[in-house]
């Protein structure tokens, strides 16, 4: 490893806890983000010359808030220029900096970051979207074209949102224990989003979102070591390891979509696999589940088996009652449906999903398993019905073809029965 | 003599990696080990996954389980080679050519044994 991917690596690693603290210090989102760019200019040209300094966030800071100070007094002339050996010479003053920017003040700084862009006020689209130019650095046309819009329409997205945020006047004092722990399901619930915008993605917007999956995982697992004792957040950090061990498998050569049970289980990644495992293991030891327990608890009893066919299925089933239980959705149900196949039958699956008719109406997932239920239970002309209505509900042309597999399977079997 | 040689390294870097980047780190750190190897000199090596995964039982009358490592730090201890050395100074040979190929910024404590049982259980 060079030392210029040793310095990216730095850089966007502690970006959450230094623009956090320029933030703290400037009270201005923008402002805060250009010092840290401008810190990141001279760590380039300071640390291969010099070699890394002790704590790289620490350095960021102060660098950073001196560049934007000595910029803001260039402009209003009230001072005369200081020269730059002043400036570059910074190491007397790193230590005593590193000590003062303990552990408890970073914990709030990054805290403070990630709450102020999951503000309740905005619009989910804009809390996504700046978590995503302000926490994870990434930038507007990324951005954009993950959201499948144009890069001023995001511009504007974004800038919106931070001017809600300074127009209200976010409090910037740490929030209270209790305030906090609310939050936290927020953030990760934000966190989770942020996920899922890189694991969705499908064709083309693939290499553009998977980094999202990385970020994700990069947070959370900071996120944890904040808040070391949340079973939950063991169990979110858990759960996006197992789903995105899956990567490597989830595409095939055309890149369409490997279902889980066709997927090459040995080309999972085996250390993500062990350490989800470990950290549902250490979460259930809290005897306090929740739904991100659960969902990763089912994602490891897929991990475990081998092949398709030793997956235990009966012990999914019980995830699944919990996780019912515990966030009762008709989405929940409708996937307790496929397992339920599998344990007791189709019958009992369709016994299931028939209350949903009216809420899931027009969701093509429903109309799908809907469909495929009926045909095992040799239902063939409801069975058409249900999969011409999930064509009619299909969002992109792979869901589509994809029933049109299951249409042409019916096509035979019935002309069999003829 | 045999010395553990424990891996410190700041976790937040080494998490981040992608799955390239850690596999060029350990490709280059295995054509040290593969030497120590041949030489018999190797004995076991293992990766502890993250600190997050940690658990800790304060020794005591009523043992205290606690979540996370036993000490927040900025380096963690995230692997161990226990290698047979001469003396001190082969040790240090050792970590230093291990030093050279990862070219990462942690740094490698070096601890002599003085219990070593090497029986191990199947692999994770």
């Amino acid at each position: 490893m060079t030392d210029l991917v040793w310095i990216d690596h730095a850089l966007v690693g502690a970006r959450p806890q230094v623009v956090g603290a320029l933030l703290r210090y400037f009270r201005d989102l923008d402002m805060a983000e250009e010092a840290y760019q401008e810190a990141c200019l001279r760590a380039l040209s300071h640390w291969p010359r010099n070699g890394p300094p002790r704590d790289p966030a620490a350095w960021l800071i102060m660098v950073g808030r001196n560049v934007t100070l000595d910029q803001v007094r260039r402009t209003s002339r009230q001072q005369p220029l200081p020269d730059e050996d002043s400036l570059s010479d910074l190491e007397d003053a790193e230590g005593p900096m590193a000590e003062r920017l303990d552990a408890g003040e970073y914990r709030d700084d990054v805290l403070r970051l990630l709450f102020i862009c999951c503000h309740p006020e905005l619009p989910a689209t804009q809390q996504i979207a700046l978590a995503l130019r302000i926490v994870c650095g990434l930038t507007v046309p990324q951005i954009a074209r993950a959201f499948l819009v144009g890069d001023s329409a995001m511009e504007q997205r974004i800038t919106r949102a931070k001017a809600r945020i300074s127009a209200d006047r976010l409090p910037f004092e740490p929030p209270g224990a209790v305030e906090r722990l609310e939050r936290l399901g927020v953030v990760a619930a934000m966190l989770y989003l942020l996920f899922n915008e890189g694991y969705s993605a499908t064709g083309e917007a693939v290499a553009d979102r998977l980094p999202f999956c990385d970020e994700a995982i990069r947070l959370v697992r900071l996120l944890l070591r904040l808040f070391p004792a949340e079973p939950e957040i063991m169990g979110l950090l858990a759960l996006m390891l197992l789903q995105h061990a899956r990567h490597p498998a989830r595409f095939d050569a055309a890149g369409n979509i490997v279902l889980l049970e066709d997927q090459d289980r040995s080309r999972w990644n085996p250390s993500m696999i062990a350490e989800g495992m470990a950290l549902i293991d250490k979460a259930f030891r809290h005897h306090r589940p929740g739904s991100y327990q659960l969902q990763a608890a089912i994602a490891a009893l897929h991990a475990r088996a081998r092949r398709a066919q030793d997956t235990d299925w009966t012990q999914i089933d019980l995830f699944y009652a919990s996780l019912e239980q515990a966030e009762p959705s008709p989405i929940v149900t409708l996937n307790r449906s496929v397992v339920l196949a599998k344990v007791k039958g189709p019958e009992a699956a369709l016994a299931l999903i028939e209350p949903l008719a009216t809420r899931l109406d027009g969701y093509f997932h429903y109309h799908g398993a809907r469909g495929a239920y009926l045909r095992q239970l040799g239902r063939l002309r409801e069975a058409r019905v249900a999969f011409d209505r999930a064509i009619a509900c299909a969002r992109t042309a792979a869901e589509a073809a994809h029933i049109r597999q299951h249409l042409d399977l019916l096509e035979q079997k019935a002309g069999l029965a003829d | 003599m045999l010395y553990a040689i424990l891996c410190y390294d700041n976790e937040d870097i080494v998490t981040a990696w992608t799955q390239e980047e850690d596999d060029a780190v350990i490709a280059k750190l295995s054509v040290v080990t593969e030497k120590l190897q041949q030489a018999g000199r190797l004995g076991p090596v293992f990766r502890l996954l993250p600190t997050t995964a940690a658990t800790t039982v304060r020794k005591g009358k009523d043992a205290l389980v606690i979540d996370g490592p036993f000490a927040e730090t900025k380096e963690q201890l995230l692997g161990v080679y226990i290698v047979d050395c001469e003396d001190l100074e082969e040790a240090v040979e050792t970590a230093k050519d291990l030093a050279r190929a990862s070219s990462s910024h942690g740094c490698y404590e070096l601890r002599p044994l003085s219990l070593y049982l090497p029986q191990a259980p199947a692999a994770p």
